[in-house]
């Protein structure tokens, strides 16, 4: 039952402004990269993990105070978990659905 | 004009069969009543101030739990109209498309709109009262996230009577679910009833993960904290990390459906496969989010009625992590068939191997704590003690179909259906019932009855063993599951028909349940000391039910099972001193989580039948929905030191 306007009230929220800009911008780049076909497969693959990266880093540190804590910083042990659960489902992903390059082409 | 309405009905209605026109009827008649009833004693008001804008945990918790039970009712009935048709061969009491619906609903409502509810219900209700906490991290969402589920499980309910079930089976499959296979509003009714319900669920998890490392009383350490809240904040972990893949899943099937995508098309360059492949990166972790709540409710409860702390604390709370863990690591064993490479089928074999030794050390940790503990045979033991036979051959048959190379065979076959089921109605709805009866007195302040319990325990638990171990049989038979009919001839017959005998058992023992409710509502055992077992955790030093804020003061915690000590090993001058009352802090009641529910419901709806406006119009709802409470300044209020005296001297605790 924290308060709900305790930390920042009165003070113009520029930080979320600019996350918010920034992650539109980042949403748009990786749709006309894919809608555009400026590059190449393998280009545009790595082009919008990339930009997924980003956002994710944009949401962090924009949106959810990830420099802000009290206590223990139980964000980033989460964090960690999450890069564990990550790494572990699109590698794995990748490396079960690979089977079927000879049937997708 | 008076053609096109007929025409226009005659699709938005189901038509057809006289189940649904019964249904239709029992529909209709049950909603005058109830409309008639809350008219009749002027209960609209105390309806809407009451529950529908509560941000009270118990009460939410309460609504989640007659949601769950209604659904188990609703799941139950597909069952056994399921267990009927097949009883004897070339049976037609369902047509086959109708059958197909049914396994769908049957499957869908289960895990999405009965188990999960259940655990939400338990959790809500136990968790801020085991910690020491008046409320969760964030009751408002906490609200929310109910009438998301509420109003996510009446759109898939609705399909019913209305445009026509979904029939792709609970999973969904691409080809079979996209628009080509499956035109019809029915399999837009799963997608969208469990995207809706499923931002409600992961809020959830969000929720509770806050509450429990932020909001313990005092001295309760992590390794202090009772094994429910252990096995909550656990589930609370995959619930957060699993439920984006399933939203993904469906979010792409739905843009398939509904604007002509390719994702999971091959000619048009997608891949069916990779739908599997997301259903179980969630489906997976889904089955640890049901039952890691089961396994919390049981080392509650046996430590309870063997009057003897937990066994091996530490190694229960490593092997919820590592089952939290190692639940991402096995979600390949779903489709072993696909033909994935060897290495691929090897490790997932594996890693779904090595699963079953953190379960067998909190089973061996059980049954450690019960050894030569003083066992009190109640409710909630009998429904943990009928566990741990029924998971052990469960968890056994699952090790069996961890065997790729063997799983070639058992491949949805029947022996599959009743693995499946042995571990969710032995491990999942055992242990919700076992919970259910144990935090009954706490939720309502008066106990289940144990006779007319003892009844229903044995109908459902022996009905469960007839209904399922002939299925085993039936899967080594060649049985596979969503057949609709068999002929005669393949030896099928005696075994369906035992199998069938079994689940009208378990129906009857549910018809029980409910009636252990209705009694004990009226003459069960009034709870007055708020701690009926002899409990050792701190909901059981509150009175049942609760007050409103939980605790007047904040109990300072000094050990394990904080409410034990309290009791039994502190001297009183030992007590810690909590200080005078001071007012208390709480939020407000919100009408607009129902609202946002309410509309949700009405953009689902929308985008079923793709009429657009509703669809657009709800989501303008919902969007203003947030932006007023973002402007909302005035969401809390104060408890003055006054009212909760008297509300303490009252419940005679001053």
């Amino acid at each position: 039952m924290e308060s709900t306007h305790s930390a920042h009230a009165g003070r113009f929220p520029w930080a979320h402004i600019v996350g918010y800009i920034l992650s539109l911008v980042l949403t748009a780049a990786a749709f006309w990269l894919v809608l555009a076909h400026k590059a190449g497969l393998a280009t545009t693959l790595v082009v919008i993990v990339l930009l997924g990266v980003l956002q994710i880093l944009v949401q962090l540190f924009f949106f959810m105070h990830i420099t802000e804590s009290d206590g223990p910083a139980w964000h980033t042990v989460m964090l960690l978990v999450g890069f564990l659960f990550v790494v572990a489902i699109v590698g794995g992903s990748i490396w079960i659905m690979s089977f079927g390059g000879q049937v997708v082409a | 004009m008076l053609e096109q309405v007929k025409d226009f009905a005659s699709h938005f209605f189901v038509t057809g069969d006289p189940l649904i026109y019964g249904a239709d009827v029992s529909i209709v008649v049950v909603s005058l009543a109830i409309i008639f009833v809350l008219t009749y004693f002027k209960r609209w008001g105390w309806l809407w101030r009451e529950w529908l804008t509560t941000v009270d945990h118990k009460r939410i918790g309460i609504m989640y739990l007659i949601a769950a039970l209604l659904m188990l009712f609703r799941g139950g009935v597909d069952g056994l109209l399921m267990r009927t048709q097949l009883a004897l061969p070339n049976l037609h009491f369902l047509e086959a498309e109708h059958y197909d619906q049914i396994f769908t609903t049957h499957g869908t409502i289960m895990i999405l709109f009965m188990a999960m509810p259940f655990i939400f219900a338990l959790f809500n209700i136990v968790v801020p009262l085991q910690i020491g906490a008046r409320d969760v991290a964030f009751p408002y969402l906490n609200a929310i996230s109910f009438w998301l589920f509420f109003f996510g499980a009446l759109l898939l309910n609705i399909s019913f009577v209305i445009g026509g079930s979904p029939d792709a089976g609970w999973v969904s499959y691409p080809p079979l679910a996209e628009l080509g296979f499956d035109p019809g509003p029915g399999e837009n009714f799963y997608l969208l009833a469990i995207l809706i319900s499923g931002i409600g669920s992961v809020a959830t998890g969000i929720n509770f993960m806050a509450t429990i490392l932020k909001m313990r009383a005092p001295g309760m350490t992590l390794m202090r904290m009772p094994m429910f809240t252990w096995s909550v904040l656990v589930t609370s972990m995959i619930i957060i990390f699993a439920f984006p893949a399933l939203t993904v899943a469906l979010a792409l099937l739905f843009i398939d459906r509904l604007v002509g995508a390719h994702f999971f098309t091959l000619t048009g360059g997608g891949d069916p496969m990779q739908f599997v492949n997301l259903f179980w990166i969630w489906g997976h972790p889904e089955v640890y989010i049901v039952i890691l709540p089961a396994f919390g409710v049981f080392s509650e409860v046996v430590a309870t009625f063997s009057r003897k702390r937990l066994f091996g604390y530490s190694a229960m709370v490593a092997s919820l992590v590592l089952i939290g863990i190692v639940s991402y690591l096995v979600w390949v064993h779903h489709f072993f068939t696909m033909g994935a490479s060897a290495d691929v089928n090897t490790f997932f074999a594996i890693a779904s191997m090595v699963i079953a030794i953190p379960t067998g050390v909190k089973i061996f940790n059980w049954l450690f704590t019960m050894y030569k503990g003083r066992i009190r045979m109640t409710m909630p033991m009998l429904w943990t003690i009928a566990f741990v036979p029924c998971f052990a051959i469960g968890g056994a048959t699952g090790v069996m179909l961890a065997v790729a190379p063997a799983d070639y065979q058992y491949h949805n076959s029947y022996f599959l259906i009743a693995h499946f089921h042995q571990v969710l109605i032995g491990g999942v709805v055992f242990g919700m019932l076992a919970g259910m009866y144990y935090w009954w007195p706490k939720m309502f302040g008066f106990k289940l009855d144990e006779r007319i319990g003892r009844w229903a325990f044995w109908f459902f638990n022996i009905g469960f063993y007839v209904c399922f171990m002939p299925q085993y049989a039936l899967g080594f038979m060649g049985m596979t599951r969503r057949m609709y009919t068999y002929p005669e001839g393949l030896g099928w017959g005696p075994l369906n028909f035992i199998s069938t005998i079994g689940a009208y058992m378990m129906g009857i023992g549910f018809i029980i349940l409910v009636w252990d409710i209705v009694y004990s509502i009226r003459y069960g055992e009034r709870d007055l000391t708020g701690d009926p077992w002899d409990g050792r955790t701190l909901e059981w030093s509150l009175p049942s039910p609760a007050p409103h804020y939980n605790f007047a003061r904040i109990p300072v915690v000094t050990g394990r099972d904080a409410w034990w000590i309290m009791k039994y090993q502190m001297k009183p001058e030992e007590r810690p001193d909590l200080g005078p009352i001071r007012p208390i802090h709480m939020p407000k009641n919100s009408g607009r989580p129902f609202i946002m529910g309410v509309a949700f419901f009405v953009s689902g709806f929308g985008f079923v039948f793709n009429w657009f406006v509703p669809a657009i119009a709800g989501l303008v709802v919902v969007v203003l929905c947030l932006i007023l409470r973002s402007f909302e300044y005035d969401a809390e209020y104060y408890i003055p030191v006054h009212e909760i005296e008297e509300t303490e001297a009252a419940l005679g605790r001053l």
